[in-house]
């Protein structure tokens, strides 16, 4: 199956003074799978609606390859959505809503049906083809909306928060699985959530917005280790935002004049983990917690007293447990994770 | 492992029942009184003579009646008349009317639900005021040369049929309107994005999912129209006789309390099994469409 790029192109939509998309610009590659992520009211379902035709833009373009489909019906633009409630046909059993889109298609019914089974099949439903949707349970209900959003082969696939009602365990394999449905069968994927590390985990790139716009666009690593702006990094997982002046370089040589962002797993208690060209961080202990797999320590800073959270793997944090409050605590971060945000780069 | 009921516990269960059930007390009261007993003392009258002996004499004669099935038909002619039309003209009414926004919507339901609150005197003279040789219609069609003659529009089935189609509408109308403004807006958006057309979501999603409120509007009109009295009466001008102006007749006309109770009982009678029939086929079709597309 061919799949197709989609070009979105300065889109904005405003509801009253609102606005819900400002100035939208994004390229998503032909296979390529791509996470919408932000906080709830960013605009993400706005601008998958858009790209659906429920939304009417105010102004800009989208294409689907080189067409423009800006002003196109919804049925005619051949996209598999894969809505936030799942959206299936209560009044119809498994297999109905499965086989939908062939039969709008006017397949002939023995092959809708063989194809519908095949797909069920594929998200591993097999089984419960006569079942009605009253009597699934949330993890099938996703699956048959998977179903249903592929087995007519649509171009490109939109998801709007599919896994958020799943339970933790269940989310998970279904992130992978679906990883694996989409390198199967290569469409092009818009992917919606507001979860961070799924976005880490599933994407080829991710699209962080706030407020109506696009943050940064980029690889999740890039995106984790990279970010462009204060709130990129605040939003993908403990971020410290150190001023400029609070950071000693080891070495003892001039340290950065730019505000920086310093995760807080990159910290080292133990000097020599971290290279001459690392920096460090003096500051008093005000709180300390064990989390299983790590400790999280809260540090106030000599000079301020801007609070650093410093995470510490538990294998590597045998002094830890014995730290009291209100001691003082040096901590290390080698160069190389250390970033200046470009924003507060004058 | 079942552990043992606890009786002070069953009790409070007992006493909360009791207590909800008390509740529905002064309603079972009011409903025995107005309607079983008359109903009962209308069974008691059909067996009687205008003398006060007991007979079958009142259901020979009504049943043997060519007026009495005529009248039946008549009743059966209008209902279903009716019904159709509020299918015809409600269903895509409320289709507008669930598709609006809600400020439009709320305007226009107000509009919809005008006429409940006027009452049906004056509603069907006031048909009767648009309706006549002479009346407004019939003034603007032959003023205007789009006929040559007034239009029969009143004293006969389609004047009867215009004023009970105008009572029911707004009744047919809520419960579809509800059903449809119920539907999770997102269901039509996916029809929609797999494929369907306008007319296929219709189809396929959107009737499908109000069937039970264009049901529940059917038999509202059903069970409303088959008792019709005062709208046969002032717009059918005599010539539309269903069983309820028959009834009035035979009381007023020659005070026969037997013969009009057994026509009463006639009508309860059909009332029912329309009744039951509407139940069994929503309970079969609510069964099918849980089973199949
Ligand atoms: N039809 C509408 N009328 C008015 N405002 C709207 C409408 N649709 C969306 N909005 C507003 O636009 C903003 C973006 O909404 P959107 O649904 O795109 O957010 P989202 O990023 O999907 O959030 P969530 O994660 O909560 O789903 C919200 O503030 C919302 O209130
Ligand atoms: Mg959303």
């Amino acid at each position: 199956m061919e799949s197709l790029p989609i070009t979105i192109d300065s889109v904005s939509k405003s509801y009253g003074t609102y606005v819900a998309l400002d100035d939208v610009s994004l390229d998503i590659q032909a296979g390529e799978f791509l996470t919408l992520l932000g906080p709830s009211g960013s605009g993400k379902t706005t601008l998958l609606m858009a790209l659906a035709g429920f939304v009417r833009p105010d102004s800009g373009k989208l294409l689907l390859g080189d067409r423009d489909i800006t002003r196109l019906a919804p049925n005619k633009r051949d996209i598999g959505i894969v809505f936030q409630n799942y959206a299936l046909f209560p009044h119809m059993n498994v297999l109905a809503n499965v086989a939908y889109p062939l039969a709008l298609r006017k397949m002939p019914k023995a092959e809708a049906r063989r194809r519908a089974l095949d797909t069920l099949a594929r998200v591993k439903l097999e089984g419960l083809s006569e079942r009605n949707i009253a009597a699934l349970s949330g993890g099938q209900r996703q699956r048959v909306a998977l179903a249903r959003a592929i087995v007519f082969e649509p171009r490109v696939m939109l998801m709007d928060e599919p896994l958020s009602a799943l339970d933790k365990n269940l989310r998970e394999t279904m992130q992978y699985e679906i990883r694996r449905l989409h390198d199967d069968l290569g469409i092009t994927t818009i992917y919606v959530t507001h979860d961070q590390r799924e976005a880490l985990i599933m994407s080829d790139r991710i699209a962080v917005m706030n407020s109506g716009r696009i943050q940064q666009i980029d690889t999740p690593q890039r995106i984790y280790d990279r970010p462009s702006t204060r709130f990129v990094a605040e939003f993908m997982g403990e971020a410290n935002i150190v001023a400029p002046g609070l950071v000693r370089r080891i070495d003892g040589a001039d340290a950065s004049r730019a505000t920086l962002m310093i995760r807080a797993e990159s910290f080292h208690l133990d000097e020599k983990l971290v290279g001459r060209d690392g920096i460090a961080l003096e500051g008093t202990l005000r709180a300390k917690a064990f989390r299983g797999e790590n400790w999280l320590l809260t540090l106030a800073l000599d000079g301020g007293g801007q609070e650093v959270l410093v995470c510490i793997p538990a294998a590597l944090a045998s002094g830890c447990g014995e730290l009291a409050t209100g001691q003082r605590v040096t901590a290390y971060a080698p160069a190389a994770k250390v970033h200046p945000l470009p924003e507060t780069i004058a | 492992m079942t552990a043992t009921a606890d009786p002070a516990l069953a009790a409070d269960a007992l006493r909360e029942r009791r207590f909800f059930l008390s509740l529905s007390l002064p309603a079972l009261f009011i409903v025995g009184l107005a309607a079983i007993l008359p109903i009962l003392w209308i069974i008691r009258q059909s067996f009687l003579t205008t003398g006060g002996e007991y007979t079958f004499g009142n259901y020979e004669k009504v049943l043997s009646s060519g007026l009495t099935w005529s009248a039946l038909v008549t009743t059966l002619e209008l209902s279903l008349a009716t019904l159709a039309i509020c299918i015809l003209l409600g269903t895509p009414l409320a289709l507008a009317l669930a598709s609006a926004r809600p400020r439009v919507a709320n305007v226009l339901m107000a509009f919809v639900m005008l006429p409940l609150w006027t009452s049906i005197l004056v509603r069907t003279y006031g048909w009767l005021v648009l309706l006549r040789r002479d009346g407004l219609i019939n003034a603007a069609l032959t003023g205007s040369g789009l006929t040559a003659e007034p239009l029969p529009l009143v004293y006969n089935f389609t004047g009867t049929l215009i004023g009970m189609v105008h009572y029911m509408l707004p009744l047919f109308l809520l419960p579809v309107y509800a059903a449809m403004r119920d539907i999770d807006a997102n269901l039509i958006r996916a029809s929609s994005s797999m494929g369907a057309s306008l007319g296929q979501v219709i189809r396929t999603v959107i009737l499908p999912l109000s069937a039970g409120g264009i049901f529940s509007g059917s038999t509202i009109v059903f069970i409303y129209t088959i008792g019709f009295f005062i709208t046969p009466a002032v717009l059918g001008g005599g010539k539309v006789n269903p069983l309820s102006t028959r009834i009035e007749r035979t009381l007023s006309t020659f005070q026969d309390w037997g013969s009009a109770s057994v026509l009463g009982i006639l009508l309860l009678i059909v009332m029912a099994m329309i009744g039951v029939m509407f139940l069994a086929a929503r309970r079969l079709s609510t069964r099918n469409g849980a089973a199949h597309a």
